[in-house]
């Protein structure tokens, strides 16, 4: 007789207990350092951002959910992630409607759209961001000098301002930017963390930037000059914590490194070759596009197997 | 009297040419910036289509199949280049805004696809109210999506206010809003039509004549329309 207590399941039979929501809680933590930064740089306006921002993620969230009568994702701390991270992407002194209508960009159009968590193509707070770029070109650009009112600085990537900062400047970010990006420390403070809490695999974030370096030594012919673009612009902020984004960085470990190697390389063109200063926001994306490319093209085949032959 | 009044309405909503069938999407795209110019593409082209699908539906049992493309598109070229003729010289303004998508309307393929699918078969007074109810649902989509554009992307209507009621957000106006613009306006026009086609119209009787599998279609020879 079969015994009708027993279930029959297929494996995995072991859970580690690892959730969404526990993975976005941890870079939530990482981001920690970055947000006090911003707040300590760039003072309470950046604060301001940054509650604008989250709350027009999860509110967004939250309606679209309604809206298109799925199952309520507000409580996997998905939006709350991108509505930091979009925060850190935006200069100071932008009004705050246009920071949330990013937050609504970012949620709805990129990532409830196409089906929510794990379904957008793209990196939600880089959309968001992209577009606010492109709607809003002079408020965007704008960039406040860390603790001064009312003055603006030069980011260290425009061309006027060009090997202008020391690179310890650069470090601890009193140089105009996005209130995210300049603080390089706590950033590296933030891929400490969750390089050990094991969330993102180093991969990503060290070929991106040693892409970066290496192509910026060959352009700018010099070690200093490719420390200073590694540690200007958004180049951390974006290698560490949107470039490793699960949902649009491949999985496997050669796709990984394409990848990265992608970002970097346009990265650089962009910065070198562009009309923008900076291009890792759209360097970024472009990589976003290919990724399933990039993987139908590096998974591991099985025994015996030949790439371009049948599908298993 | 009804298929001559269905004729005419089918292409407002029901098979609107832009929303519905996806045709002429570039011009869609490229004009919807400003009012003007969107209301200006869909006079132009309603004149041309009603023109041509007139003449093509003359010509049609003169025309042999073997050369009818190119026997439609020099019909449809000597409309467009009246079309441009006449607003060079009336309307420079328009012209100037339409640029290179106002000799485009040669190739626009609502205009080809009515000759093709519609002209070519049927009588001049069903083709004439054909191309009319093609250009208005061409023309209302394009003043309908320009409005948006415009008012989101410049903050006016029609070129006014001149400074506009709020700040522009500029990617309205940008090609990715327009894609944007164009998804959503696609989306609304299938949940109207698709509320529309359930309250008015039994299954069995939907038209599957104009779908291009038409031919090889199995459900059509069973006799019943698509899932839709």
């Amino acid at each position: 007789m079969v015994e009708k207590n027993l279930t029959v399941r297929s494996s995995p039979h072991l859970h580690s207990g690892e959730s969404t929501k526990m993975i976005m809680l941890d870079v939530l933590i990482a981001l920690i350092p970055a947000c006090i930064a911003a707040v300590w740089l760039f003072g309470w306006r950046a604060a301001a951002l940054i509650v604008v921002c989250v709350a027009s993620c999860m509110a967004s969230e939250y309606l679209s959910r309604r809206v298109l009568r799925r199952p309520q994702t507000v409580g996997d701390l998905s939006a709350v992630v991108t509505g930091v991270l979009l925060a850190l992407n935006l200069p100071s002194t932008l009004p705050l409607w246009q920071a949330a209508l990013g937050g609504v960009v970012a949620i709805v159009v990129v990532k409830q759209m196409f089906g929510g968590l794990g379904c957008n193509f793209v990196n939600p707070a880089l959309v968001g961001r992209i577009v606010l770029m492109m709607s809003f070109a002079t408020e965007m650009n704008t960039f406040p000098s860390p603790w001064v009112d009312g003055v603006t600085s030069p980011t260290p990537l425009a061309p006027d301002a060009a090997g202008a900062y020391d690179l310890r400047v650069l470090l601890f970010g009193f140089h105009g930017g996005t209130i995210g990006e300049t603080c390089a420390v706590v950033l590296l403070l933030g891929f400490a963390y969750l390089l050990w809490r094991r969330i993102i695999t180093p991969t990503i974030p060290l070929v991106f930037v040693g892409t970066v370096f290496v192509l910026s030594w060959i352009v700018d012919g010099g070690v200093y000059e490719a420390t200073y673009q590694i540690l200007s612009g958004g180049l951390l902020l974006g290698a560490i914590f949107m470039a490793t984004d699960y949902v649009t960085s491949p999985v496997t470990p050669l796709g990984k490194v394409i990848f990265a190697f992608g970002c970097g390389a346009l990265t650089v063109l962009i910065r070198h070759g562009g009309a923008l200063n900076e291009g890792v926001s759209f360097a970024i994306v472009v990589m976003n596009i290919l990724v399933p490319l990039i993987e139908k093209a590096t998974y591991r085949l099985p025994f015996g197997q030949k790439r371009g032959g049948k599908h298993a | 009297m009804g298929k001559y009044k269905e004729s005419f309405t089918k292409g407002i909503v029901k098979e609107n040419p832009v929303l519905r069938l996806v045709l002429g999407t570039c011009p869609t795209l490229a004009v919807s910036t400003t009012v003007i110019g969107g209301l200006g593409m869909g006079v132009a082209a309603t004149f041309v289509l009603v023109c041509s699908n007139i003449v093509i539906s003359l010509l049609r049992k003169l025309i042999p199949s073997m050369v009818r493309l190119p026997a439609y598109i020099v019909v449809i070229a000597g409309f467009t280049t009246i079309v441009q003729m006449l607003l060079k010289a009336f309307v420079p303004s328009i012209d100037q805004i339409l640029g290179i998508y106002l000799p485009l309307i040669v190739v626009n393929c609502i205009i080809l696809g009515r000759a093709e699918a519609y002209a070519g078969k049927h009588s001049v007074g069903l083709s004439a109210l054909d191309g009319l109810g093609m250009g208005v649902g061409f023309t209302a989509a394009l003043v309908l999506m320009s409005a948006i554009r415009e008012f989101f992307g410049s903050g006016t209507l029609a070129g006014w206010p001149e400074n506009g009621m709020f700040p522009a957000i500029a990617v309205f106006a940008a090609p990715a809003g327009g894609f944007f613009v164009f998804g959503l306006l696609i989306w609304a026009t299938n949940k109207l039509s698709a509320k529309f086609d359930k309250e008015f119209t039994p299954k069995t009787s939907f038209d599957c004549s104009a779908c291009p599998h038409a031919a090889s279609c199995e459900k059509m020879t069973m006799g019943g329309g698509c899932d839709e």
